[in-house]
């Protein structure tokens, strides 16, 4: 089955409402990238003034989700969506569930930063800014493939999250030896750990996105299965 | 592990039914109305004891087909129908079928309601005198029985001999229903039986279709999508005189597998 354009329907009021609320899920994202990408900088450069706005934008974020879900219920109680519509809306509501526990997990990056004297080697730090803007690449590879249904570029981005969960481990290894000679300072190890964790949920975030899109476009629901099956999910339309 | 939607989720193969679980065979069924194609090699089977829709925008043959099921279109002159349909093994337009028989195993319901300008009773009982049953105590367990599986005997039973043009449009839509299930047919096609209706007496009638197959096979035509997405077990649609996509309901509102359908039902230019 080819692709439908969302924009063909007989209701040009139904074309536009399907097109505002995808805007509004991309300006949601376009939102929650800049606040990773601040904290990520406030990290860097120990800025507890850039930490502190991005706790405070978060309700922007929050304020979106509902909105969105809003918008989401009443053209379901007022359009009844079928089929691919009905698949986007759908998605829409999930993806914007994500895109706001992303909006979360940058919050508690940020938290760390505005606790005080983080504990830990330089090592640490730069790993951690490593897998940051890993992280902060793959929330924008994803944003990207949502703005265009790109299910190629979503397939793709998807095996990010394995490289990522790799470096997170590894980060975590590092974190525990260091801990260990430095009992002292447990508390504030708690917050680095909090905000590695962060990170790599906002991978987990990021692949959860992934496989709405597939779904959306193939219409096929690829959650918990293996990337062999994805790719064949995503051959199958190729073929018909 | 537990299966909480089993049921909405398995899917037949409409192609590959047995035999006996087949109602309707159509077999590469063609129509002309005189030079005019209007049904072009319809190939289906209509599952018994089941709910069919057949969905399509206006003049796409939906009526068209469902009227080919007991000949209907007989009637229309410059009619030919070339294929075959079959019911319980038999060709219906084999030439030496007898219409009237088959209209009896066949009921029909239309658009707008169409009861007898007499009682509520002998409109039930109508069917069933010209089939020369007369003795009363018969013709009233039957008059009951089919206004109770019409959902309309609590209504009624204290009104049966007053005119059945009092009754409201969405009753005398089950009252024609009744009459039409009085004979004991084994399918029962409805032509947008809710079309006239409000949207109570219509929820009632969808309702009543949901009861209805338990006995009967049901084949209904409508314009509104909604409403095949809610009573039917699987949905035809029809675009241009051709079948285009004939599936399970569910899988046809959720994931149709041709474009033409999916436009269709989203309300796309085609």
């Amino acid at each position: 089955m080819k692709q439908v354009k969302i924009n063909t329907h007989i209701s040009r009021k139904f074309n536009q409402e399907l097109e505002n609320l995808r805007n509004a899920v991309l300006t949601m994202g376009g939102i929650v990238e800049q606040q990773l990408s601040d904290a990520l900088g406030a990290f860097r450069d120990n800025n507890r003034r850039m930490a502190e706005s991005v706790i405070l934008n978060d309700f922007q974020v929050n304020s979106m989700e509902v909105q969105i879900d809003e918008e989401c219920t009443r053209i379901i109680a007022t359009r009844h969506p079928t089929a691919s519509d009905l698949r986007l809306v759908l998605v829409i509501v999930k993806a914007t569930a994500d895109i706001e526990r992303i909006g979360d997990e940058v919050e508690r990056i940020a938290n760390l930063i505005i606790t005080g004297e983080l504990p830990g080697s330089e090592s640490i730090k730069n790993n951690m800014i490593a897998t940051g803007d890993k992280v902060m690449a793959m929330l924008r590879k994803t944003l990207n493939a949502f703005a265009r249904l790109d299910v190629d570029s979503a397939f793709a981005i998807h095996k990010l999250d394995k490289e990522i969960d790799k470096q997170y481990k590894a980060l975590l290894a590092e974190a525990i030896k260091e801990m260990q000679q430095d009992t002292d300072s447990l508390p504030q190890w708690l917050e680095v750990l909090w905000a590695m964790r962060a990170l790599e949920r906002v991978g987990d975030r990021c692949k959860n996105i992934c496989e709405y899109i597939i779904y959306f476009v193939k219409g096929r629901d690829v959650r918990h299965v293996s990337r062999k099956k994805i790719a064949e999910a995503l051959r199958e339309g190729q073929t018909e | 592990m537990l299966d909480f939607f089993a049921s909405s989720r398995t899917e037949k193969n409409l192609d590959a039914l047995a035999a006996d679980k087949v109602a309707i065979n159509v077999k590469d069924l063609t129509l002309h109305f005189g030079e005019k194609r209007a049904l072009h090699s319809i190939s289906m089977k209509i599952p018994k004891n089941q709910v069919t829709a057949l969905i399509g925008p206006s003049g796409c043959g939906k009526s068209t087909l469902i009227s080919c099921f007991n000949r209907m279109n007989d009637l229309i002159p410059g009619c030919r129908v070339d294929g075959s349909v079959e019911i319980g093994e038999r060709d219906i337009y084999h030439r030496k079928e007898n219409v009237s028989v088959l209209r009896s195993r066949v009921g029909m319901v239309f658009q707008k309601p169409n009861p007898f300008p007499t009682s509520v009773y002998e409109n039930v009982v109508y069917g069933l005198r010209i089939q020369g049953i007369s003795e009363r105590r018969v013709l009233d367990n039957k008059a009951e029985s089919a206004l109770r599986n019409a959902a309309l005997w609590d209504e009624v039973k204290d009104r049966l001999f007053e005119s059945a043009l009092t009754l409201s449009g969405g009753q005398q839509q089950r009252l024609v229903i009744a009459r039409a299930i009085a004979l004991e047919p084994e399918i029962l096609l409805l032509d947008e039986p809710t079309s006239a209706l409000d949207p109570i007496s219509t929820l009632t009638i969808e309702e009543l279709i949901n009861t209805l197959k338990d006995k009967y096979t049901v084949v209904i035509v409508t314009h509104n999508m909604q409403q095949a997405a809610r009573v039917s077990d699987q949905t035809a649609f029809l675009y241009e005189g051709k079948l285009i996509e004939y599936s399970d309901t569910n899988r046809l509102f959720t994931m149709p597998r041709e474009q033409q359908t999916e436009e269709y039902i989203t309300g796309r230019y085609g």
